[in-house]
């Protein structure tokens, strides 16, 4: 692992690059949400996407290059054309199919769970409920019958349950698993949610060509099983292909 | 759906009153200036309230920056020092920080992590603080013939003050406060932005313009129309204070009030 | 939020300063914290500093030539400039900096692009815009796709900058407008009374003199530019409230060797310190050069001064 973390991406060069838009291609990411992707202590983009992505590039004689975005600005900025594909944990969903495309899925639909303090009873159709604000688990509150109270990032949602401000956060369960593994305060709490689809890379809509790639390679990957060897290391409570 | 309609449904949203949900598809322009419109009640709100009452703290803090007590000249200067020196949402965050550990100690702090009342706190200190050394740069340039002249009439103490330190003082400073004023009001959306969570999509004009950039992938059409919403508000401040100018000004002969209106910008 | 790209550099912090650092687990308070606050993540941060520190220094001239070409335009004779120059002032001045930086870079971004576009790509048949997406010809972008990084981490400050001195030119041709007009009329009518021309006049009498009028003004701004900066994070630079909010925010140990709670505070507080200091420090600076230029100058302030001495 370390090995692939030290490279900054799968260098693939070969006979085929000049085929492949005779450039690098730019993997945008949020680097806030682990474990599919966060800096590392080194500064640099790691996490489940990065391998994957790394493993993606190789397969598909790409080269790859990774940078960081904000999540509100991340489509605007690809339809933009400042970096090529959007790999930051984004689930498949109607309204942003129709805005940019994505590639096959690489992680199964992935649970929503809620987060609470350690015994607490939480009322989920009537209490306080915390998401980070343009995320599908947002405005799956705002339909619910309970009160939704937005943070600008996933950190504030949890130092709001700490801190009495929320009853639960809604999130992820990839992301909240650690967290709460790791906290003896904090609990999941009540049953998942099944919300979205599963997870893609976005493309633009004109970049059919690299769509085509990337789906290839993660066909690829799927059907040998390294897909399903990469959830078990990084998302140990999702389902496998 | 007609546009009156969509005015009906959102046009009060921020305050918490008609549809529940936000719009989530087939975004209308209509729908966009409403919403975004009824976010600025929350703007105006924040300006208003902090600039009336930051308006006093303000003289207070001139008065104690320029007194020769060394205490109250100490703690002006500290006050003003604070709140110009640091960027206002990191003041929101600490405050932020501050009113909910608060809130753990006693129930009376409940209301202050929310953005209506912890909010325009900072924004009240904030801007009393800007305004206060506005107004002290103005008291120091209070011109000495005018002070000579309330002592010859026998003014001393507060009826000087009232009658003619402040006056003056107000005179001189308000091209600068004028500035302020805009610059408070523009700062209202960092409220939501960096500092206080929005509670049942109750925000203010640039949280609704961030959502809709957010659901419509489209930062052409919501931000700008935050812009002329703003440059509305910017109008009404220029025309309300040009008024009370006038009155500030309406001893001086004609020549030298129209001159009055373009002296420099001495401090924001 | 809208960031332009940035990539994270794999050559810079991959090896600790200090040798011990190899099993923080195992550290003492001292040894942890030395470890911690030099790890790669934390060079980011101290590199940010310059950075922020660097826009400000490039910031402030360039937006001092923005507003001093937007305050000539106002004061202008030839009205179509005249109207442009008004309309730059209160246009800019009228709107909340944060909505600028919201969109401006992509704007300016896709501007530009589409600009070399017609000029490198004519006989490109495709649309520019297809559907949702902004496509230009391959030689048209900005930086040219196989640029290396840090041509885009460039491109990302120029354009920060421009944004920056755009929104700040507003403002500091709205101060200068109002300094012009400060210095004694009657200075202006001696000087057309000498036979000056009207470029004379503002070249020579004009200029020299409003500095004065115009430096407090100018100062105030400095100290809002410097407020300012948080918001670069919004222009897709990598400043220090950027690096302080994702080091401050809690880690677990299973993403990092070293995890901690919700230390934001701390950052915070640090973030606090910095601009305090920059703040005490530019006081002191202006108000020696203020001393300098209203040093024999007929106001109120160049009288106490010379009553001083």
């Amino acid at each position: 692992m370390k090995k692939i973390l030290l490279g900054t991406a799968a260098l693939a060069m070969s006979a085929s690059m000049a085929l492949a838009q005779g450039s690098v291609v730019r993997l945008g990411t949020e680097g806030a949400y682990p474990p599919y992707n966060f800096i590392n202590d080194a500064g640099e983009v790691d996490g489940f996407e990065r391998e994957l992505g790394d493993e993606l590039c190789a397969r598909a004689e790409l080269t790859c290059e990774w940078v960081t975005n904000e999540w509100d600005s991340i489509i605007p900025n690809l339809v933009s054309g400042n970096y090529d594909v959007i790999i930051a944990g984004m689930s498949i969903t109607d309204e942003r199919d129709e805005v940019i495309d994505f590639t096959s899925a690489y992680t199964q639909p992935d649970p929503s769970a809620y987060l609470a303090m350690d015994g607490a009873e939480v009322d989920f159709e009537g209490g306080v409920i915390a998401a980070q604000a343009g995320t599908i688990q947002a405005s799956h509150i705002a339909s619910s019958g309970a009160t939704l109270l937005e943070f600008a990032t996933p950190d504030e949602t949890i130092a709001a349950v700490r801190g009495g401000e929320a009853d639960a956060v809604l999130a992820d369960k990839a992301f909240l698993e650690p967290i709460a593994a790791d906290s003896a305060d904090l609990a999941l709490v009540g049953e998942d949610v099944l919300l979205g689809g599963g997870i893609g890379m976005g493309v633009r809509e004109s970049d059919t060509e690299l769509k085509e790639k990337f789906s290839a390679a993660i066909d690829e990957m799927k059907a040998d099983g390294s897909l399903n060897a990469l959830i078990e290391k990084w998302l140990p409570a999702s389902a496998t292909f | 759906m007609s546009c009156w309609e969509t005015l009906a449904d959102y046009g009060l949203r921020s305050l918490g009153y008609g549809e529940r949900l936000l719009p989530r598809s087939d975004f209308t322009l209509c729908q966009q200036v409403v919403l975004i419109g009824s976010g600025m009640i929350w703007n105006i709100y924040f300006g208003v309230l902090a600039l009336l009452s930051g308006f006093f703290l303000a003289t207070a803090a001139a008065v104690g920056k320029a007194s020769t007590n060394p205490v109250l000249q100490r703690l002006s200067n500290g006050f003003i020092f604070v709140f110009r020196g640091s960027p206002l949402f990191i003041q929101f965050f600490f405050a932020y920080f501050l009113f909910v550990a608060l809130k753990g100690v006693s129930p009376v702090f409940d209301a202050f992590s929310a953005a209506w009342l912890g909010a325009l706190i900072v924004l009240f200190l904030n801007t009393a603080a800007y305004s206060g050394e506005i107004f002290y740069g103005a008291l120091q340039s209070v011109p000495k013939g005018d002070m000579e002249a309330a002592d010859a009439y026998g003014l001393a103490g507060w009826a000087r003050f009232r009658r003619i330190t402040w006056p003056t003082m107000l005179r001189l400073a308000w091209p600068a406060y004028t500035n302020e004023a805009i610059f408070l009001f523009h700062a209202t959306t960092l409220v939501y932005f960096s500092g206080f969570p929005a509670l049942q999509q109750r925000g203010d004009a640039l949280y609704y313009a961030s959502y809709f950039a957010d659901k419509t992938f489209n930062p052409f059409v919501p931000y700008p129309i935050l812009a002329i919403y703003f440059i509305l508000v910017t109008l009404g401040i220029l025309a309300l204070f040009g008024l009370v100018n006038r009155r500030l000004n309406r001893h001086l002969p004609q020549e030298q009030r129209a001159r009055m209106k373009f002296r420099p910008n001495l401090l924001r | 939020m809208y960031r332009a790209a940035r990539a994270t550099d794999a050559s810079i912090g991959t090896t600790a300063i200090f040798s011990f650092c190899t099993d923080p687990g195992t550290l003492g308070d001292a040894a942890w914290m030395a470890c911690y606050l030099t790890t790669g993540k934390h060079m980011a941060l101290y590199w940010s500093v310059g950075t922020v520190l660097l826009l400000l220094a490039i910031t402030a001239p360039v937006s001092l030539a923005f507003g001093f070409g937007g305050a000539a335009a106002a004061r202008s004779s030839v009205a179509p400039l005249r109207w442009f120059g008004k309309t730059y002032i209160a246009l800019v001045r009228g709107v909340p900096d944060i909505a600028y930086f919201l969109f401006f870079v992509i704007a300016l971004d896709q501007a530009f692009e589409y600009v070399r576009h017609k000029v490198k790509c004519p006989d490109w048949d495709q649309p520019i815009r297809q559907g949702n997406d902004f496509v230009v010809c391959a030689a048209a972008k900005l930086p040219l796709g196989n640029a290396p990084q840090w041509m885009h981490e460039t491109y990302g400050f120029f354009l920060a900058v421009l944004t920056f001195a755009l929104v700040f030119g507003a403002f500091a041709a709205n101060v200068l407008y109002g300094a012009m007009r400060a210095v004694p009329r009657a200075q202006m009518e001696t000087a057309e009374a000498y036979g000056l021309t009207r470029r004379q006049c503002f070249w020579r009498i004009l200029v020299p003199q409003m500095w004065v009028f115009a430096l407090p003004g100018l100062s105030n701004l400095w100290m809002v530019l410097v407020k300012a900066t948080p918001l670069l994070f919004l222009l897709g630079v990598e400043d220090i409230v950027y690096w302080a909010r994702e080091l401050g925010g809690a880690k677990t140990p299973r993403f990092t060797d070293y995890p901690h709670g919700d230390w934001r505070m701390w950052y915070f507080l640090a973030l606090l310190v910095f601009y305090l200091f920059l703040t005490w420090v530019s006081e002191r600076v202006l108000a020696r050069v203020m001393a300098r230029l209203t040093h024999g100058q007929a106001t109120v302030a160049g009288e106490a001064a010379r009553k001083a001495a």
